[in-house]
């Protein structure tokens, strides 16, 4: 382990303190942030050369951003566990046999949540709620089940506080599924995320009307294009945390992400973007997730003592790790401006282009690294448009367009949406509030996913933009405490904190109105 | 000249056309471009967009108010004699939408109107798919242009859309069977039920409408009715029990979508803005009495 200075230890030690005496977190948010300072004194990784000027998290200069992940992973940042086999086989190590009915079901997963680990500490994966319970749905009465479905969720809503947690629905009908879905409607909560798997050759329209209805009442769930992700990453896989496409039993070991737009700052052109500054930056990424990827299944013991891992709930060989990047607008235009030429991205076809032979060149060049322990996608990193935090100020969101910018007609806007989700197995997503009136008619939403699908596109979230649960950017916030962060008080859930920050700082709240 | 002849010519046309909205959620099921037309042929008190009315007679008022500079007036010969007649002319791409030139016009126009045939607004329509289920022509009044609207939709046909025909019911569609066949719905306004109450609200009888909503219900053509509630020019439940009395012989209205749509002043004619707009608890009431008439889809708008 290396040195550091004690000019390190110091401001450390000031920033343990604000965490200790901070009026707004909660005191779980406190924990997760002392741990975090703790492994920040650690120097284990073998870093590649020139990380550390990529890395330092100057605004407008940073290239590389490794999301908080600390200096010594102790686990992977996102863990995926096959809770059927729990259902099947119970645990060992929770002491649990496999439940024998409907309300055994129910209180062995909000246990088993409580162990499952994440960069969070709270689980990003809380299954496939309804094929998990739709084996014992018949066992009581609907409203019994409904009864207990809700309060299941109102449960996972306040104590899993993060909205990064994620459970999955569809593409086949089930009871489950839709009692689900009508508690949802009902509670207008934030947590779970809920994706639905949609495949129009095996959801039945009405059923889909119902999650649609869902959706724009509490901007959940969001729809995933079930055969786009089923050939990329094999039926097997689920959407967890953002909307990250990740291998059911596995997981990403790590995310970290380009900064395009401050990457491009550094280049004196396109080309030399293209044959210079980008390359040199991407292969130091890659490196520096290799060293992470190395230090989580070499050193750290994760997968030899977790019980997660002893009991086979997650596989080792599952893994992979998702290669980032955000701000792929603002890097085309600011090599757009370097070539003295007023194209914007979203807005022109030359703009547009460009993006397209950038996100070319990363897919070559992730296509060429090997990747350490990742012989679960090919031995290669999955390529991931990052969806933003907070802290970040003129970055737009993986290879969304800017709010603000977006094309007058919605068509266009989902055309260039088509240009871009295809690069992206481990998720993107694009976000579209749409009028009151389309409530009303939620075939209109249907027909539009439906084409979307068909034109490649991944991943679509959609709410009414009167409705108060909203999505931020990947993960959702109610606006009502929004206002109230925003006055003073504390708020349950931490994605809160980070969507005030993405409210004034990425002016989530003006997105255009469909 | 024979039928076939008739057609023969009235290919082609061009229509006037006000706007193309891509992909709208309130015209119909599902996500469908909307095309509306310019010209109507009732004069309703309520009407919501006055300046889809009447074509544009190139009078020049609204030139100078335009602030983008969209509008001009050019000099284009009207025979081989070289005489020439001043012509209104619309720059789209300058245009930024502040609606001056139409709440200048007193001809209850606008200049923003582009001429296309049918493959001209099918190549729009196109532009949308996948991404939509139909389509629905609207106005103005889109049946004063049947021949265009059969060409379009024998087109949109080709092309598996749905379409609809959203209509003030003025134009008698016995007379365009070939329309029909291509057509998958009317959406049809009954406006009143009593004659003298359509001769107020419209300034015309509604003979022709009913006749229509007859003939269409027959054809298993009626997609919805629909009613915009003004209080204070008829009895609105009234209206409501007398349609259901009116269809029952037609159709079971049980399977009929009736649209109440509640009055709100917005865009209608300064003169007419004189009508209270009835409050959500009214329209629930209106939907009762719909109930008891006999319909079921009723929807309040
Ligand atoms: S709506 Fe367009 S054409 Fe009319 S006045 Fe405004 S800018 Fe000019
Ligand atoms: S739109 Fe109206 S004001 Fe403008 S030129 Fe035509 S008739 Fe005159």
């Amino acid at each position: 382990m290396r040195a550091i200075t004690m000019d390190r230890v110091e401001s450390t030690r000031q920033e343990i303190l604000n965490i200790i005496t901070s009026p707004t977190l909660t005191h779980e948010q406190k924990l997760t942030n002392l741990a975090g300072q703790a492994d920040s004194l650690l120097e284990v990784l073998d870093l590649p050369e020139g990380l550390e000027d990529l890395l330092a998290p100057v605004e407008g200069k940073q290239c590389i951003c490794d999301l908080f992940e600390g200096h010594a992973p102790m686990r992977p940042r996102y863990i995926v566990p096959d809770y059927e086999k729990f259902m099947k086989e119970g645990s060992k190590f929770l002491q649990l046999e496999a439940p024998k009915d409907f309300f055994e079901a129910l209180n062995h997963l909000l246990i088993m949540y409580k162990h499952v680990p994440s960069i969070t500490n709270y689980p990003v994966y809380v299954g496939a709620l309804d094929k998990l319970l739709e084996p014992f749905i018949d066992e009581v009465d609907e409203a019994t089940a409904k009864k207990f479905i809700k309060m299941f969720l109102v449960h996972v809503d306040r104590t899993v506080l993060d909205s990064f947690s994620h459970a999955n629905l569809g593409p086949e009908e089930t009871k489950a599924g839709r009692i689900i879905l009508e508690c949802e409607e009902e509670l207008e909560q934030a947590v779970p995320n809920i994706t639905f798997k949609y495949d129009a050759d095996v959801t039945p329209d009405a059923y889909a009307i119902r999650a649609i209805q869902t959706a724009l009442k509490s901007a959940k769930p969001s729809f995933a294009n079930h055969k786009m992700f089923a050939g990329e990453l094999t039926e097997d896989y689920v959407i967890a945390s953002c909307y990250n496409g990740l291998r059911y039993g596995g997981g990403s070991y790590t995310l970290c992400r380009l900064i395009l737009g401050n990457i491009a700052k550094r280049a004196e052109n396109i080309k030399d973007f293209k044959d210079r500054v980008l390359p040199y930056v991407m292969d130091i990424q890659a490196r520096y997730m290799d060293a992470r990827v190395r230090f989580i299944v070499e050193d750290s013991g994760f997968f030899e003592n977790h019980f997660l891992a002893k009991e086979g709930f997650i596989h080792r060989e599952k893994f992979t790790a998702m290669y980032g990047l955000v701000g792929l607008a603002e890097a085309v235009n600011i090599l757009m401006e370097k070539e003295g030429k007023n194209g914007r991205y979203g807005q022109d076809t030359e703009a547009d282009a460009l993006g397209v032979e950038i996100m070319e060149q990363i897919r070559a060049f992730n296509d060429n690294h090997d990747a350490p322990y990742c012989e679960a996608t090919g031995g290669h990193y999955l390529l991931h448009a990052q969806v933003g935090i907070a802290q970040d100020v003129g970055i737009t969101p993986g290879t969304r367009i800017p709010i603000g910018e977006e094309p007058e007609e919605l068509i266009d806007h989902l055309k260039h949406c088509s240009l871009f989700h295809k690069y992206f197995p481990s998720g993107t997503g694009d976000i579209f509030p749409v009028e009151v009136t389309a409530s009303k008619n939620p075939e209109y939403i249907l027909d539009i996913i439906k084409g979307a699908f068909r034109m490649d596109l991944r991943y679509l979230s959609f709410h009414d933009k009167n409705s108060d649960v909203i999505r931020v950017t990947g993960y959702l916030v109610k606006k009502s405490e929004l206002e109230k962060f925003k006055a003073g008080q504390r708020v349950l859930q931490n994605t809160t904190h980070l969507g005030t920050g993405a409210a004034k700082n990425g002016h989530i709240l003006e997105r255009k109105v469909r | 000249m024979d039928r076939k002849g008739t057609r023969m010519k009235k290919e082609n046309i061009k229509v006037p056309v006000n706007r193309i909205i891509p992909f709208s959620a309130v015209d119909g099921p599902g996500n469908r471009t909307a095309v509306f037309l310019q010209g109507c042929n009732l004069d309703c008190k309520y009407c919501h967009n006055p300046e889809t009315r009447a074509l544009c007679i190139h009078c020049g008022a609204c030139v100078g108010k335009c602030p983008a500079g969209a509008l001009s007036i050019v000099q284009e010969p009207t025979d081989t004699m070289g005489a020439k007649k001043s012509r209104v002319v619309f720059d789209p791409a300058k245009c930024v939408a502040c609606d001056t030139c139409i709440h200048t016009c007193k001809h209850d126009a606008s200049p923003r109107i582009q001429w296309m045939n049918a493959d001209e607004v099918l190549a729009e329509i196109q532009k949308q798919m996948p991404f939509i289920r139909g389509v629905t022509v609207s106005g103005g009044e889109c049946m004063l242009y049947p021949e265009f609207l059969t060409e379009l939709f024998a087109k949109c046909k080709e092309l598996g859309l749905h379409t609809l025909i959203d209509s003030n019911g003025m134009v008698d569609f016995s007379l365009y069977p070939d329309l029909l066949a291509v057509t998958d719905g009317v959406m049809l306004d009954i406006k009143a039920f009593r004659e003298e109450d359509h001769v107020r609200v419209t300034g015309s009888t509604n003979e022709t409408v009913l006749q229509n909503a007859a003939f269409l219900a027959g054809e298993d053509k009626l997609y919805e009715i629909r009613t915009v509630v003004v209080r204070e020019l008829f009895d609105p439940a009234e209206v409501i029990v007398s349609i259901a009395e009116f269809l029952r012989p037609f159709t079971d209205i049980g399977r009929l979508r009736y649209k109440l749509i509640a009055f709100r002043p917005f865009g209608v004619r300064e003169q007419y803005q004189i009508y209270e707009s009835p409050d959500a608890s009214y329209m629930q009431q209106l939907r009762l009495v719909a109930l008891q008439a006999g319909f079921k889809d009723i929807v309040i708008i």
